[in-house]
């Protein structure tokens, strides 16, 4: 009978990590986790000109994945333009006494990716990196969200940010997903659902029957895509999945100090009768195999419909948002999207790119040959090797794709793996913007099952025939 | 940072919604400093041609735009990655406020943090000022103080968080009144290493 209203998983751990509120609601929260990446050298140069130092170096680590080459052995000439960028990132972390998983160490990878993997991503924490995914980290119930270079600044020099505090979201997932479905579809049918800016403004906690269900795989790709709704960040709940999953990894607690947390992480699910600003829920024998159809991951369908008729749509605004959508894509209103022919096949980026994503592409690859060319990038260096002791490696290359090192690679192109103008890409990524994968690259975002059945197919393609009477 | 409180200066029209950060600042020209100035590749591809010659049917490319203080857009503007740079490019090229429906709350942030004001206005008076500045480029003047912006028979007043209104009409960043409570920030932190010792990074291993 304390009195105190019932709290949401993300009310605990925000008021966990208040150190002081400021005049106007703003509070001061202390980090426990920072990630650093090449793309840091703002904020480094920030501090440089003030002459400051990092405050918590011992939570502070560095990971070489943005501008990293993905074609990386003996002989492979890199790009001295892009070698400087994580050259940078070497002096800067090592100049401030910050951990670096940098090129050539075995733990090094995507930053959303090795987190977890190293056991640095725990239930609880509060977490930041200059990268607006960093909301990915909050499939294990950690407060996780992106920062712009002046905040990244601003937490090296104090260990510390000031933050509004957004409302909360609940999404409840509901039932079954149906065969050769998975995490991404949930989220891209969320996006559809509620729009691009859907979530803006909000901290959205993933409940209900299907999430418990999901793997750590799937619950990282679902809160991986928070930020493309416009949320702050995604949660889900620690449960015995989540303590599993840690246990024993490198820098995780360990022994007594593990028993300790997890006690400490039983108390972190929302109360039954905690209120949440918004709440919605969708049934998950609803979710089909979904693409995107345009330049924004709202604009997302089932395979199985066809290209929408601007024409049709009733809002002037966003009529005129799928005509410049189909435009840029060059595709006519009314085709079915199952003909939609691919040219290229991305299998990577923090989205999908761990071991369960590359076992998902592999089952429908198998024993197949891919119609076009593709690349295969794992998440970190330790997915690429488990992937390979499986044999996943010999089945993509056996299919004609081809098998990289780990990096953010062909998400983002700044290692300089990008597509041709024109071309038109499957994709397990995160954003279809404009330009992303490269000027004028037209990117079709989807779960890795459809992006290899694409591979085979040559178009954009229903994953669920390949995968029948196969271990899905 | 440089303060904002009234300022007047051509608007330019983006009828446009979804402008990502990516739109705003193509990735392949993030290696910049920022010595070297953002500006000139502000909205990059949007603005040019393969070959670099201006897009003559996008106005931000066209000479009359080239030095408006504002830009007028469609929702979810700066959405996306949360890269700083595409602040840094509005900025360098002049640009003092953006008016939109909607923002991505990342952009939002970082804009802020460089004098950047972000203008929230409903969509229909949104759609009618895009229509004003269609017909023909004007001024316009953003006054923080008033909270309201003013076209041509319009007066539009909007919110805007008090935290960062203070930020912006006096050029502050958060630096100097975090260090005002340094001692309080170690104490919480030495109080929470003893509460939660689970909570660092094993390094035995
Ligand atoms: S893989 Fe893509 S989205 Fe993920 S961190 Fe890298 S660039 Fe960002």
């Amino acid at each position: 009978m304390t009195g105190n209203p019932p709290r949401t998983l993300f009310d605990k751990v925000w008021q966990a990590h208040v150190v002081r509120t400021g005049e106007g609601g703003a509070s001061l929260l202390a980090i426990d986790r920072h990630f650093l990446h090449e793309g840091s050298h703002h904020a480094f140069a920030q501090l440089a000109e003030k002459g400051a130092r990092v405050a918590r170096p011992d939570l502070t680590f560095g990971v070489a994945d943005h501008y990293v080459p993905t074609r990386r052995g003996a002989g492979q000439a890199i790009d001295p333009a892009i070698a400087e960028m994580v050259e940078r990132l070497e002096r800067n972390t090592a100049k401030h006494g910050i951990m670096l998983f940098g090129l050539g160490d075995p733990r090094q990878g995507i930053v959303h990716v090795v987190g977890p993997e190293q056991g640095l991503t725990l239930p609880g924490l509060t977490m930041v990196c200059g990268d607006s995914h960093t909301s990915t980290h909050g499939a294990y119930g950690a407060l996780a969200f992106g920062i712009g270079a002046s905040e990244v600044a601003h937490v090296l020099m104090t260990g510390t940010l000031w933050q509004r505090k957004p409302k909360t979201f609940r999404v409840k997932v509901e039932g079954i997903l149906g065969p050769g479905l998975s995490a991404k579809d949930i989220a891209l049918h969320l996006i559809a659902t509620i729009g691009a800016d859907g979530a803006t403004g909000h901290a959205l906690e993933y409940a209900g029957s299907a999430i418990r269900a999901l793997s750590m795989e799937g619950r990282l790709t679902l809160c991986n895509l928070s930020i493309e709704s416009g949320a702050r960040c995604g949660m889900i709940a620690p449960d015995e999945t989540t303590f599993r999953a840690i246990a024993g990894r490198p820098f995780a607690p360990k022994g007594g100090l593990f028993e300790q947390a997890v006690e400490a992480w039983r108390q972190l699910p929302s109360e039954a009768d905690a209120c949440f600003d918004r709440e919605i829920t969708i049934s998950a024998d609803e979710i089909a195999p979904i693409v995107t159809w345009g330049i924004t991951p709202e604009q997302a369908l089932p395979v199985t419909a066809r290209v929408p008729d601007p024409a049709r749509e009733t809002d002037p605004v966003r009529a005129e948002a799928a005509r410049a959508a189909l435009d840029y894509m060059g595709l006519a209103p009314g085709i079915a999207l199952a003909d939609v022919p691919v040219c290229r096949v991305f299998i990577g980026s923090c989205t999908n790119s761990r071991i369960e994503d590359l076992r998902a592409a592999a089952s429908v690859l198998a024993g197949r040959k891919a119609r076009v060319p593709g690349l295969v990038s794992p998440g970190s260096s330790g997915v690429k090797r488990q992937a390979e002791q499986e044999g996943l490696d010999r089945i993509f290359r056996e299919a004609g794709l081809e098998w990289v090192e780990s990096g953010c690679s062909m998400c983002v192109g700044m290692n300089g793996d990008i597509g041709q103008p024109g071309e038109r890409i499957a994709s397990t990524t995160n954003r279809n913007f404009k330009g992303r994968q490269g000027a004028g690259v037209r990117t079709h975002l989807m779960s890795p099952a459809m992006a290899a059945a694409a591979a085979i197919a040559g178009t954009l393609a229903d994953c669920r025939p390949f995968l029948a009477g196969r271990k899905p | 940072m440089k303060p904002f409180t009234r300022v007047t200066a051509l608007a330019c029209p983006l009828p446009i919604a979804n402008i990502d950060t990516d739109q705003l600042i193509p990735a392949r020209f993030m290696r910049r400093t920022r010595k070297e100035g953002y500006g000139p590749v502000l909205l990059h591809d949007l603005r040019f041609e393969a070959d670099g010659a201006p897009k003559p049917d996008f106005p931000l490319a066209r000479p009359e735009y080239g030095s408006a203080g504002f830009i007028v857009a469609r929702r979810n503007f700066g959405s996306g990655s949360s890269r700083e740079a595409a602040v840094y490019a509005l900025a360098d090229f002049g640009i003092r406020a953006v008016i939109a429906p909607s923002f991505g709350d990342i952009f939002a942030q970082n804009a802020v943090n460089n004098g950047l004001l972000l203008v929230r206005l409903p969509e229909d008076q949104v759609e009618q000022l895009l229509v004003k500045l269609a017909a023909e480029p004007a001024e316009i003047t953003v006054d923080l103080e008033r909270k309201q912006v003013e076209a041509p028979g319009l007066a539009l007043p909007f919110t805007l968080d008090p935290v960062w209104r203070t930020k912006l009409l006096n050029g502050w960043d958060d630096l100097d009144l975090t260090l005002s409570h340094r001692a309080e920030i170690e104490q919480f932190m030495a109080h929470d290493a003893s509460s939660r010792p689970w909570m660092m990074p094993d390094r035995s291993v």
